[in-house]
């Protein structure tokens, strides 16, 4: 049934590889990019607070296609914004990161605001009442609780973002998806194909979710 | 049936065709009554997204090469055009949608392979193609050696996109995207120096009105590619009527005609219609 | 301002300047930014007026390409919707269940739909429908596109409205045994409605998803919704940027729409829910969330009572529960 994977051809892989590398690139990123978005819209400055809003209402409602396509079509080849690189393929590759960042910090966003919320309020204000100011409450009392909080939304937008990484394919990045693109285009055999990747996926998702369950379990805050 | 190719068919499939590329009609220019009517309607997949062969244009309508081909075959079957029914057939699925029969045959830019002619048969070719550049207009690639400086662009994980990369151009920038049109973009603004994929389909692009004059295909010839119908496997009588209708379609003319209209404003030159193969 | 934040004092005539300076600087990073995009795209002739004005003078990409493209997209997200929410319930209840041989297949069968690409469920149920049904071929994309969504879906929901019965005080179940109502009795007429009221901010937010994810039936299965007309009329018109732009406003006003309308049902809910002693509270996470909008104040008093749920699976369950494209 699979006698048309040819390894020699076919870098399986190497795709695979690069989708791990998209996911983990977009992952940090967008850990980053969604606790500063997080902060904004929690933040005394109102037109901070307007701009985090906007901000992830506009990025959660536009399909992923789309916006990765803007990255590419948009950002780096209209408005020549090439990530610091010359070669066509790296460019691709950071584009594609820049565009998951942009979609998934919105959900880290939002799994960051509801983990806040669990965080009980005599916390905040006993932090403020021995003088932090609103970045260290947020930093050093209330971000600590809630990150434990939200590991296990966090780890369905991680296993969410690893299948995402296959809309990479549509600006070319030679990831999974592109792979099995490039094998559908060739071979002429569709099911196998996608079953092959579909099991490539089920391998990369299910321990990182299964991990990550326990590790939610682990560092809950026990309250 | 293929003994009646009366002329007046002929002559009102290219003037339906004409119509067809002018404003994309609707209309069912009286003609083929020649035709003996072979059943309710006739099902044909071809694509929708690719100017001058398979488009749906804004009136809702189908033109291009591959639309004017499918209606002169289904009218040599015995099928009115509006007995035709269009149905996209996106690339990955046409070889399955022979299989299951949602479609009678498949006439979209369809190339002749070894792999696919295991899973499907293929009447014809009608039309010889050859992967090329399409540059902004006033620009040059002259020999195939110069492509390996250039950025290029096509459609991701196609097999012009692939060529590129193992065969005549392995240092050239290849930027992949999802469809041509983004391609096109690309190219408008600079970030590619050329678009690749087949001719025609580089033709069909420069011909649309929006586009004319912007851009023209470099006229080099890096990889044959047959065009044929697709069919049913094994269906060696369908293969024998598309085959006659085709040869009917080439001899009278129709053929170069549906060329024209559709590829003709990009200056492009196609082949003579190819040798259609006995039996494969 | 009625309610301040609890993470923060109300500003003192310092802070005042000092959050006023902040907006300033912030301005005018944004304005730098869209002022060099507007700049850029207007060199290379992405602003020409020939690209956009199309929009507006030719109603036929309206009537041909995006209105039927949005009608497709709503179909396909309504019925998927329809179909996996009571699908989704079951399997959450599945997962509950205190007999082995029923939560196991379910935690089976939740998992494993979850971890494959919702795009190539759509292959699936496509090549499936076309071997092993009579499903006519004009309707069987929508069948694919559908059954590929409803199975992610219903999986995804199911993992909420689990998380939203676990999220609820123990007293509720123990009560319900208390006078009498059977196993369940007690989930379909006292913890489930608690749960589902409590979830509707990630219900919708699924529902979103779900939108958004129609789109990955267009390319490969050539299932007609509006992101696929959109490359047609790209097509047509060479106006690539345009015409994604307009698919994307479109999708964030249809979005936009249907989280505010949810935002109004849940207040309703809620209101309906006072009094009952459930706390339930006002959620953040909801993307349409006014009050929120409008202070960014994230309640935390609100939702105090209710910090003693099991931190993995309370409240924080619900917000990007898949961001799928």
């Amino acid at each position: 049934m699979f006698d048309f994977l040819d390894l020699e051809q076919y870098d399986l892989f190497g795709a695979f590889w690069t989708t791990v590398q998209l996911t983990v690139y977009s992952a940090i990123g967008s850990l980053i990019w969604g606790t500063i978005l997080a902060g904004m819209r929690v933040s005394p400055v109102p037109i901070m607070r307007a701009f985090g809003t906007a901000y992830v209402h506009i990025f959660r409602n536009t399909p992923l296609t789309l916006i990765i396509v803007f990255c590419s079509l948009g950002l780096g080849q209209t408005l020549q914004f090439t990530m610091f690189s010359d070669e066509i393929d790296t460019t691709g590759f950071r584009l594609a990161v820049l565009g998951f960042i942009a979609y998934t910090s919105t959900f880290v966003c939002e799994a960051l605001r509801s983990g806040i919320n669990t965080v009980p309020v005599g916390q905040a204000e006993a932090a403020r009442a021995i003088g932090l100011g609103f970045g260290q409450v947020l930093r050093i009392v209330v971000l600590p609780q809630a990150f434990r909080a939200v590991v296990a939304p966090l780890a369905n937008v991680l296993i969410a973002l690893t299948k995402n990484t296959t809309v990479a394919a549509a600006i070319g990045v030679t990831e999974a998806a592109f792979l099995m693109r490039t094998m559908i285009e060739n071979e002429a055999n569709l099911i196998p194909i996608a079953l092959l990747f579909a099991l490539g996926f089920i391998i990369l998702t299910l321990p990182t979710g299964l991990f990550l369950g326990w590790l939610a379990k682990r560092v809950a805050v026990k309250r | 049936m293929r003994l009646r190719k009366a002329s007046a068919l002929a002559a009102s499939v290219l003037a339906l065709s004409l119509a067809a590329t002018a404003c994309g009609s609707g209309d069912d220019e009286g003609g083929s009554e020649g035709g003996s009517g072979g059943g309710d309607s006739i099902t044909i997949g071809i694509k929708f997204d690719q100017p001058g062969l398979g488009l749906q244009t804004p009136d809702g309508d189908y033109a291009g090469f591959d639309v004017d081909v499918a209606t002169y075959i289904a009218g040599e079957l015995g099928y009115e055009p509006d007995q035709i029914e269009f149905v996209e057939s996106p690339s990955g699925d046409r070889e399955s949608m022979l299989q299951r029969g949602d479609v009678d045959f498949i006439v979209a830019t369809y190339s002749i392979t070894e792999e696919r002619e295991q899973q499907v048969s293929f009447a014809g070719p009608y039309f010889l193609a050859h992967q090329d550049l399409l540059v902004r207009a006033g620009e040059t690639v002259s020999s195939p050696d110069e492509i390996n400086e250039l950025t290029l662009c096509s459609v991701a994980g196609s097999t012009s996109a692939q060529n590129v990369q193992n065969d005549f151009a392995p240092d050239a920038q290849l930027q992949e995207m999802g469809t041509y049109s983004e391609c096109l973009t690309g190219l408008e603004n600079g970030a590619v120096d050329a678009l690749t994929t087949d001719d025609s389909i580089l033709a069909g692009y420069a011909s649309q009105e929006v586009n004319q004059g912007k851009f023209e295909l470099a006229g080099l010839e890096l990889s044959d590619e047959y065009y044929g119908v697709g069919i049913p496997k094994d269906d060696t009588e369908l293969q024998q009527q598309i085959n006659d209708a085709i040869q009917s379609m080439v001899d009278s003319g129709a053929w170069q005609e549906a060329v024209d209209a559709n590829l003709g404003p990009a200056g492009y030159e196609n082949e003579p219609a190819p040798e259609i193969e006995a039996a494969s | 301002m009625t309610n301040l934040s609890v993470l923060y004092d109300a500003p003192g005539p310092r802070a005042k300047r000092r959050n006023a300076l902040y907006a300033v600087l912030f301005v005018a990073v944004l304005g730098a930014f869209f002022w060099w995009v507007v700049r850029a795209m207007n060199d290379k002739n992405q602003l020409d007026a020939e690209k956009w004005d199309v929009f507006v003078t030719d109603s036929r990409i309206w009537t041909t390409f995006l209105w039927p493209g949005l009608q497709d997209t709503l179909i396909a997200a309504g019925l998927s919707l329809v179909i996996a929410l009571p699908l989704g319930v079951v399997f959450g209840i599945g997962r509950l269940s205190d007999h082995w041989w029923i939560r196991r297949p379910c935690d089976v069968i939740v998992e494993f739909f979850r971890a494959v690409p919702v795009l190539l469920m759509m292959i699936f149920a496509n090549q499936a429908y076309a071997l092993w049904s009579d499903v006519d071929r004009d309707v069987r994309p929508l069948y694919a596109v559908v059954t590929g969504l409803v199975l992610y879906n219903a999986s995804v929901l199911a993992e909420i409205v689990r998380a939203g019965v676990l999220t609820l005080p123990r007293g509720q179940g123990e009560a319900a045994r208390a006078i009498g109502l059977r196993k369940g009795q007690t989930m379909v007429h006292v913890l489930l409605p608690q749960a589902v009221t409590a979830m509707l901010p990630a219900i919708v937010s699924q529902l979103v998803v779900i939108v958004k994810d129609t789109t990955l039936g267009g390319a490969m299965l050539g299932y007609s919704e509006l992101l696929s007309n959109a490359r047609l009329v790209s097509t047509n018109y060479a106006n690539t940027i345009a015409a994604y732009t307009v698919a994307a406003i479109l999708f964030i006003a249809l979005n936009f729409l249907l989280t505010s309308l949810a935002s109004w049902l849940e207040n309703r809910l809620r209101r309906g829910k006072r009094g009952t002693g459930v706390v339930v509270k006002n959620d953040p996470t909801d993307p349409a969330d006014s009050t929120s909008m409008a202070s960014a104040i994230p309640t935390p008093q609100v939702s105090e009572p209710q910090l003693a749920a099991p931190a993995g699976v309370a409240a924080p369950g619900k917000p990007g529960t898949d961001p799928t494209p």
